[in-house]
């Protein structure tokens, strides 16, 4: 490859003595100090949060109000940094949703812990765990950081479902029983 | 002895004399408190910021509206900021000299409080010139002479820390103003030479050269020596783009480094007071002093006529504090060599053929 020798222009006095070029950087800053701040007040504002982003882990509901852990433990397997805790349970044979057998008795999350990974929500089989909107996790104690099951379905909410696994195992299964008669 | 004492503590003339320095150290020291908060608005509006806007008292906020507006400006913050110097915990480091690092504050703002006498900041309604000294007829020369001793205070500070940023930062902000003080100097000599005549009283006063120009200002006369006394001002005040002796990339805090607390405080007063006593010269050599614009001077007696002298006084002081802050924001900081070749290879040099070039004009035109 050729080599383009570049000729370097000498610089010309006014250029040697830098006032043109401090005068127009006071331009730049005197334009910059015009401008409207970029700065969010933060407690008062608060910064839009996009869709898709990770913040703290949670728990959800399906659009029928069924919990959707089915306490398989995946999560607390696969947590790198073993934030997760799961009790698992028994649902009650009165229950609607007997079928589904299991749903976790406790569930922790020890935001002390928890590093956003987000590998508890892409384990998960249920899809029950997912990282939300919720982005500043503060306590006054390091029991208050620990999120129980409570407050992670308090946290999470319901959010839409697109397969409803375990209503169509019902049909599924129902069907079936009705085939034998 | 007793009629020394009786003028001392029954003289009337004395007290006055007392309260009025008291009143300007005052005035000094709000305006430098206040120029900090200058400081910290104006870097946070060029960075796109809001600067501070939290501080507030309940007593103040109880005021409706401008309770909210102080609080918005930061007005309130000044003083937090003088209190937190205030009761901080001051520590003694094990290694420093400790007479001499307690002694270097005092060192460093005592030269920019003794300075400010000769200073004049408008004429009363009587026509008198509001000045703690009123008839010195020296005043630059003064002024120059006390306002260098700062370097003392930084000298003795970086000594007397005993570690190796403070000292570095001591020797170069020594070097640093014994440069940039020559070409100040000469600079200022072009100026008095076109406005003191040789057979004038009070030739080398500040009030004389003020009233030399109720005409046109200074610096559309001298746009050189102004300029190179505006470098010069911003090098011995320790300004971006001169901050030598603080650098703190390179020297964590330079010269207070091992300092804290109110000791801390008072090397800040001092800077911030070097900085309102520089302006205040250039404004009263170049910029017209408590004249309004050129060729509007601020004549006559009278209530009115001392109000708006004082008013344009410290309008072009807060303007001139103003570019301070928006020239570091602009300007990086120079390397030290290259401090040295502007102020000995190329301030001077312009300085004394700017001085010879006028000689020569006044010697031409007679």
């Amino acid at each position: 490859m050729a080599i383009k020798v570049l000729e370097r222009r000498p610089l010309s006095f006014l250029e040697k003595t830098y006032i043109p070029q401090i005068i127009a950087g006071l331009q730049v800053t005197w334009q910059n100090l015009v401008r409207p701040p970029v700065t969010l007040q933060y407690p008062e504002q608060r910064p839009t949060i996009p869709a898709g982003y990770r913040g703290v882990p949670t728990l959800v509901y399906d659009p029928n109000g069924r919990e959707k852990c089915v306490s398989c433990q995946l999560c607390e397997f696969v947590c790198p940094p073993k934030a997760i805790r799961i009790t698992p349970g028994e649902i009650l044979e009165t229950a609607d949703n007997t079928h589904v057998e299991k749903a976790p008795k406790e569930f922790e999350i020890n935001m002390l812990r928890c590093i956003y990974c987000g590998l508890c929500q892409e384990v998960c089989p249920e899809e029950a765990i997912w990282l939300q909107g919720q982005y500043s996790m503060t306590g006054t104690s390091r029991e208050s950081m620990v999120n129980d099951k409570k407050r992670l379905y308090e946290l999470g909410g319901t959010l839409p479902d697109s397969h409803y696994k375990w209503d169509k195992k019902k049909a599924e299964a129902e069907k079936q029983e009705g085939g034998h008669h | 002895m007793e009629q020394i004492l009786n003028d001392l503590v029954l003289s009337t003339a004395w007290y006055f004399a007392m309260a009025r320095g008291l009143l300007v150290i005052i005035i000094l020291m709000s305006i430098a408190a206040y120029s900090v908060l200058l400081e910290r608005k104006a870097s946070a509006w060029i960075q796109g910021r809001v600067g501070p806007n939290r501080t507030s008292h309940p007593v103040v906020a109880w005021i409706p509206f401008v309770g909210n507006f102080l609080m918005k400006g930061g007005f309130i913050q000044p003083a937090a900021d003088g209190l937190k110097f205030l009761f901080k915990e001051e520590p003694m480091p094990g290694h420093v000299r400790k007479f001499f690092y307690v002694l270097a504050p005092c060192i460093a703002i005592a030269p920019a409080l003794i300075s400010l006498v000769m200073l004049p900041f408008g004429q009363l309604p009587s026509g008198q010139i509001i000045t703690l000294c009123p008839g010195a007829d020296v005043g630059v020369l003064f002024m120059f002479a006390i306002s260098s001793l700062g370097v003392y205070g930084i000298a003795l500070a970086g000594w007397s820390a005993n570690s190796k940023y403070p000292f570095l930062g001591a020797v170069r902000g020594s070097a640093q103003l014994i440069s940039y003080e020559l070409a100040l100097g000469v600079s200022v000599l072009t100026v008095f030479l076109a406005t003191a005549s040789p057979d004038q009283d009070n030739a080398l006063s500040l009030v004389s050269m003020v009233n030399a120009q109720t005409g046109a200002w200074n610096i559309l006369y001298h746009p050189v020596a102004a300029l190179i006394f505006l470098i010069c001002v911003f090098a011995e005040a320790n300004r971006h783009p001169f901050d030598m002796p603080e650098s703190e990339t390179d020297l964590v805090g330079g010269f207070h480094t091992e300092y804290g607390a109110f000791k801390f405080g008072l090397f800040f007063v001092a800077e911030y007071s070097h900085m309102v006593i520089g302006s205040s010269l250039f404004i009263l050599m170049f910029l017209g002093g408590w004249h309004i614009l050129p060729w509007i001077p601020t004549v006559g007696t009278g209530i009115i006529a001392t109000l708006l002298g004082l008013g344009s006084f410290f309008f072009k002081l807060f303007l001139f504090l103003f570019f301070f802050v928006w020239v570091r924001w602009t300007v990086p900081r120079f390397r030290y060599d290259q401090v040295m070749r502007i102020g000995w290879r190329v301030l001077l040099p312009i300085a004394v053929a700017n001085l010879i070039a006028y000689f020569i004009f006044y010697a031409i035109k007679g």
